[in-house]
């Protein structure tokens, strides 16, 4: 499936404010280290990611660039 | 006393006016010298001093005229924006005859600029800045030690003149560390309030107003020739400059407060060379100590002066000179600062009467 | 896949410059989305402030001007009476509007200018490294009150919304947080109403958004989020004050 959060690792500052706020505790601080020398969150959990967008809301770097919801299967 | 302390610029002015006997401090927050008023916010209280955060430096200028009004020791400290936002206040002060000490950590330039060092206020300081015919001693000091050292004559000059008294420093030396040794503190319980001074009429048979608003003309003319007789006494006595390496010199340096930090190394480095060159450093920069530099004009064969502004300390040295040599200039600006090399090869290429 | 949420193109590409958990960047995304979905973009001038968000117009591809420290809703006012087609927004501080700026914002308010200023509150002087600023909670430490803000030395924190609702020129006064998604869900809902009374010619537009400052507060930006909660909010409530026909 899609990633339905999509984050541009470069502009996160690791604040941390969008694992706090994701009901779901689908993200989390990576390990990696972007080229400001900052461990950038991520989406590590696709499947339980329900779209609510707090992530985005709250992202104060705009970082978390875009929340996308499956569109339902029409029967 | 006789112990070394290393400190910041900042952080040093506000204990030498601590120790000088200031008694009230109000100012504002603006970079680069917000160490000063922190410290002094941490100092006030543990002495039953007053330390107030103004809501602007305009009402920051206003609360130390006030108080100036009561005969108390008071200083504000501020960079070059805010003390564009002062100016009304100091022409108040000026023709109210209150003392008071002001600070000016200057900062690039104009309009909000950047927070480097620069010596871009010069001509504020010095020719007004303000309204009308009025003057502030201004003193230029070039390493901390000696800024802790003049801020007890700041003092003493403000209350003996009844006037304000202007410490022109700049970023870089707000914010370098220095060993300083302050001298002894000012016995404040010494201090009485001078009977021209606005606290209530208390036991003198006359009340006290003070104003700078005189409606007739010729009432203002001679407010202002009293103004004028003092300024006069002020430059009579209490013009101050070192003269570093001058005894043989053939050639110049003018420079103040950093700059003249900087210059004395282009001094030895141009010795070095075989050069006869040394560096005339004003200390105070009003009064100007123009007879000094005139009586070098006949010594030297031209000057060269080093700024970090347009050329405005240079008008000085030219009035002074007279025409009789030339006088060369070279400055950065926006809050760059020299280095000795740069300035050296730019003095060199006047060498040989270019 | 449905998009639920894009970042605006009115937010540039530049990183910004500000702590790492700064609200400005929230509130920053909050105007860009508003003008985009309002179609005000090209008409826009934004009257940036000094503090941190000095570089705003980096971040928020609008025309823009930098006013001197508190003078931010003259100079607005100096543009949206010489072009009154341009949509006028000042972005101030706590220092900037309720310190210096005060005369200047009030009498802005009265007069009703047709401006929209966006007020952050974050209770110190963030850019100068931590000062006390008219919204410093009483007990709080900052570099200016070292044991803690004195009524009896510094006086009480300001309460602007309230103060300015009760002039006759403001259309829409309100106060808003960004601790939270539903916190800040609903600080656009303000602000798009703080909007609609500039776009409808209705009057003077004003909302405070309860902000943090991590690094001056020194703690971690979730840490201060809470403390906007537990701390702030109790002094400086979330609410409408006051709100002029046609805004809604």
């Amino acid at each position: 499936m899609e990633k339905k959060v999509i984050i541009n690792e470069e502009r996160c500052k690791s604040c941390g404010l969008c694992v706090s706020v994701c009901p779901k505790h689908v993200l989390r601080i990576s390990d990696r280290i972007n080229s400001k020398g900052y461990h950038p969150a991520e989406l590590f959990d696709n499947e339980g990611c329900i779209s609510c967008g707090f992530c985005y809301l709250i992202c104060p770097d705009m970082a978390i660039q875009e929340v996308r919801r499956p569109e339902p299967v029409k029967k | 006393m006789g112990e070394k302390v290393l400190m910041k610029g900042a952080e040093a002015i506000a204990e030498a006016a601590i120790r000088a006997g200031c008694m009230a401090f109000f100012g504002y927050p603006i970079t680069p010298q917000n160490e000063t008023p922190e410290y002094f916010s941490r100092r006030m209280p543990e002495l039953g001093r007053v330390f107030l955060q103004a809501e602007s430096e305009v009402a920051s200028i206003n609360m130390v005229y006030g108080a100036a009004c009561t005969g108390t020791r008071v200083i504000t400290t501020s960079s070059s924006p805010g003390i564009s936002l002062m100016q009304e206040g100091f022409s108040y002060i000026a023709n109210s005859n209150v003392p008071c000490v002001v600070v000016n950590a200057m900062r690039g330039g104009p309009g909000l600029g950047d927070i480097a060092p620069a010596q871009a206020d010069y001509f504020q300081a010095t020719k007004g800045g303000g309204h009308g015919d009025y003057h502030s001693i201004v003193l230029a000091p070039h390493t901390i030690q000696e800024t802790v050292d003049l801020m007890f004559d700041a003092f003493d000059l403000a209350d003996k003149y009844r006037i304000m008294v202007v410490m022109l420093v700049d970023g870089l030396m707000g914010q370098m560390m220095e060993p300083v040794e302050f001298k002894e503190w000012v016995d404040v319980k010494k201090f009485k309030t001078p009977e021209w001074a606005t606290v209530g009429q208390g036991e003198r048979d006359h009340r006290n107003i003070i104003t700078s608003l005189e409606i007739l003309p010729e009432g203002l003319e001679k407010m202002n020739l009293a103004l004028q007789e003092k300024y006069k006494k002020i430059k009579e006595n209490e013009v101050r400059m070192e003269a570093y390496k001058m005894d043989d010199a053939e050639y110049a340096l003018t420079a103040f407060g950093t700059v003249a930090r900087i210059a004395k190394t282009v001094v030895q480095m141009a010795r070095k060379d075989g050069i006869k060159l040394g560096l005339i450093r004003p200390i105070t920069v009003w009064p100007f100590p123009e007879k000094e530099i005139s009586g070098y004009a006949d010594k030297v064969k031209f000057f060269f002066d080093v700024e970090m502004n347009e050329g405005q300390m240079l008008e000085d040295v030219k009035l002074a000179v007279n025409g009789r040599k030339p006088v060369y200039y070279y400055g950065r600006l926006g809050g760059v600062v020299p280095t000795a090399e740069e300035i050296y090869e730019q003095f060199k290429k006047h060498l040989g009467g270019k | 896949m449905k998009l639920i949420y894009k970042k605006p193109d009115t937010i540039t590409k530049r990183d910004t410059t500000y702590c790492p958990g700064c609200p400005h960047g929230i509130a920053h995304r909050l105007i860009a989305e508003l003008l985009e979905e309002m179609n005000l973009v090209k008409k826009t001038v934004i009257v940036w402030p000094v503090g941190c968000s000095v570089f705003g117009y980096y971040f928020i591809a609008t025309d823009a001007v930098e006013a001197a420290h508190g003078r931010a809703a003259a100079m607005a006012t100096g543009i949206k009476r010489a072009h009154p087609e341009s949509f006028v927004i000042t972005y101030q501080g706590d220092g900037d509007l309720a310190s210096i700026g005060i005369a200047e914002a009030v009498h802005a308010a009265a007069r009703g200018e047709r401006i929209s200023i966006v007020y952050i509150n974050n209770g110190n002087y963030g850019m100068t490294g931590g000062q006390m600023a008219p919204t410093t909670l009483i007990g709080q430490v900052t570099t200016t009150t070292p044991y803690g803000r004195k009524p009896e030395l510094n006086g009480f924190p300001m309460h602007v919304p309230e103060m300015f609702a009760a002039l006759d020129g403001p259309a829409y006064i309100a106060r808003a947080a960004l601790d939270s998604p539903q916190h800040i869900i609903q600080a656009k809902k303000f602000l798009k109403k703080a909007f609609t009374a500039q776009a409808n010619n209705l009057g003077f537009s004003l909302v405070e958004l309860i902000s943090a400052c991590p690094t001056n507060w020194k703690m971690t930006p979730v840490e201060a989020m809470e403390r906007i909660r537990k701390e702030v909010l109790p002094v400086f409530p979330i609410g409408e004050f006051k709100v002029a026909k046609g805004v809604e």
